[in-house]
């Protein structure tokens, strides 16, 4: 199988291990086998194995090693953050933190609404199978 | 010649290395209180009669001398204060309660009491907890937070709450072969009425939030999965 999402600069990579851990940073230079730079809007630039990152499938346009303003217009026309987001990987990973984040009331609602939801659906089932049924 | 004092006078002025005082001129003028001796005084600093001390009783001389010389203890007057409340919990926290009959009952915070011990109700009616006392360590406090301001907590003390003393009764010795009578403690009138006068406030203000009630009913466990040093309470 060949590799499809390549470490180049411009590419935007998550962060798997360490203090980032869970931002999008993007590739902005290689140091060496190991290591690149990379930069994000919010963070100091600095190096970063690439043990660290999982390289994801957005890529922007950036000279090697941007200014932070440039940085900060090419992922903007790039419209990293709304392509992230609607993402299946970028969408999973919300409702992740959606998840750790609730309350142990918001538990308990969660429990009540997932019961309704289930006998709604467990209605309609027995309506179609008694159809069915029926029909045969 | 002045007259000599019996301990030479030791500076006022003490010195921070040698040849500079701590203090300034005007510094020392105040604290010789050179402001105040003045000629007319008498060359003396001023100072107000003092006042007539009170006639102490007369003291007998003790009737009896112990034989070995017994150490006092150190005087302590240490008070102790009421149990450092945590910062997550405040009046109207639900909070769930870890031991005890009522373990797992998600239960209302009213006040912390004196003794240090947390004042809780369940409210009775939801969830059978009546008022209470519980222990901080004992509570894990949750985030849902009832809106309890109107409520009088003023006659809720560790009194209220204290066991109630019997009167003994002497036995004869045929008494003592009968079995013993005991009727069953009663809970007097008023606590009950007490109960319900803040369950009606409480249930009130718990109704305003949808399915909050059921929340209170409902016990807490841990189920498969539930990793309690990531859940957020």
């Amino acid at each position: 199988m060949p590799f499809k999402r390549y470490v180049e600069i411009g590419r935007v990579a998550l962060v798997n291990y360490g203090k980032d851990y869970g931002k999008l940073v993007v590739i902005v230079d290689v140091v060496d086998q190991n290591r690149a730079l990379v930069d994000a809007p919010d963070m100091v630039r600095g190096q970063m194995n690439f043990k660290r990152l999982t390289l994801t499938d957005i890529t922007i346009d950036i000279p090697r090693v941007p200014k932070k303003k440039t940085l900060i217009e090419a992922m903007e026309k790039a419209d990293v953050k709304n392509k992230w987001e609607s993402s299946s990987w970028g969408r999973k990973l919300i409702v992740q933190k959606r998840r750790a984040s609730l309350n142990d009331f918001d538990r308990f609602k969660l429990m009540l609404a997932k019961i309704k939801r289930s006998g709604v659906i467990k209605q309609e089932l027995t309506k179609l199978k008694k159809e069915n049924a029926s029909s045969i | 010649m002045a007259a000599k004092r019996k301990t030479p006078i030791k500076t006022r002025n003490p010195d921070l290395i040698r040849g500079v005082g701590k203090y300034s001129r005007s510094k020392m003028y105040h604290k010789r209180g050179l402001w105040a001796i003045k000629a007319k005084n008498g060359g003396v600093f001023p100072c107000h009669e003092p006042n007539p001390k009170p006639a102490t009783a007369v003291e007998k001389p003790p009737k009896f001398y112990p034989a070995d010389d017994v150490k006092k203890p150190l005087l302590n007057k240490r008070k102790p204060k009421p149990t450092k409340l945590r910062a997550s919990i405040t009046p109207g926290t639900v909070l769930i309660l870890l031991a005890g009959r009522f373990m797992g009952k998600r239960v209302v915070f009213l006040k912390q009491l004196t003794s240090g011990l947390l004042l809780v109700t369940g409210p009775f009616k939801i969830n059978g907890v009546p008022l209470r006392r519980v222990n901080q360590s004992y509570v894990i406090a949750t985030s849902t937070k009832i809106d309890i301001s109107g409520v009088n907590l003023d006659k809720f003390n560790d009194k209220y709450f204290a066991k109630e003393v019997e009167n003994k009764k002497k036995k004869t010795e045929g008494e003592f072969f009968e079995a013993e009578k005991e009727d069953k403690k009663k809970l007097p009138e008023d606590k009950k009425e007490d109960q319900k006068a803040i369950d009606a406030f409480l249930i009130k203000s718990i109704e305003g939030v949808p399915e909050l009630k059921a929340y209170l009913a409902a016990r807490f466990s841990l189920k498969s999965g539930m990793k309690p040093h990531e859940l957020v309470f």
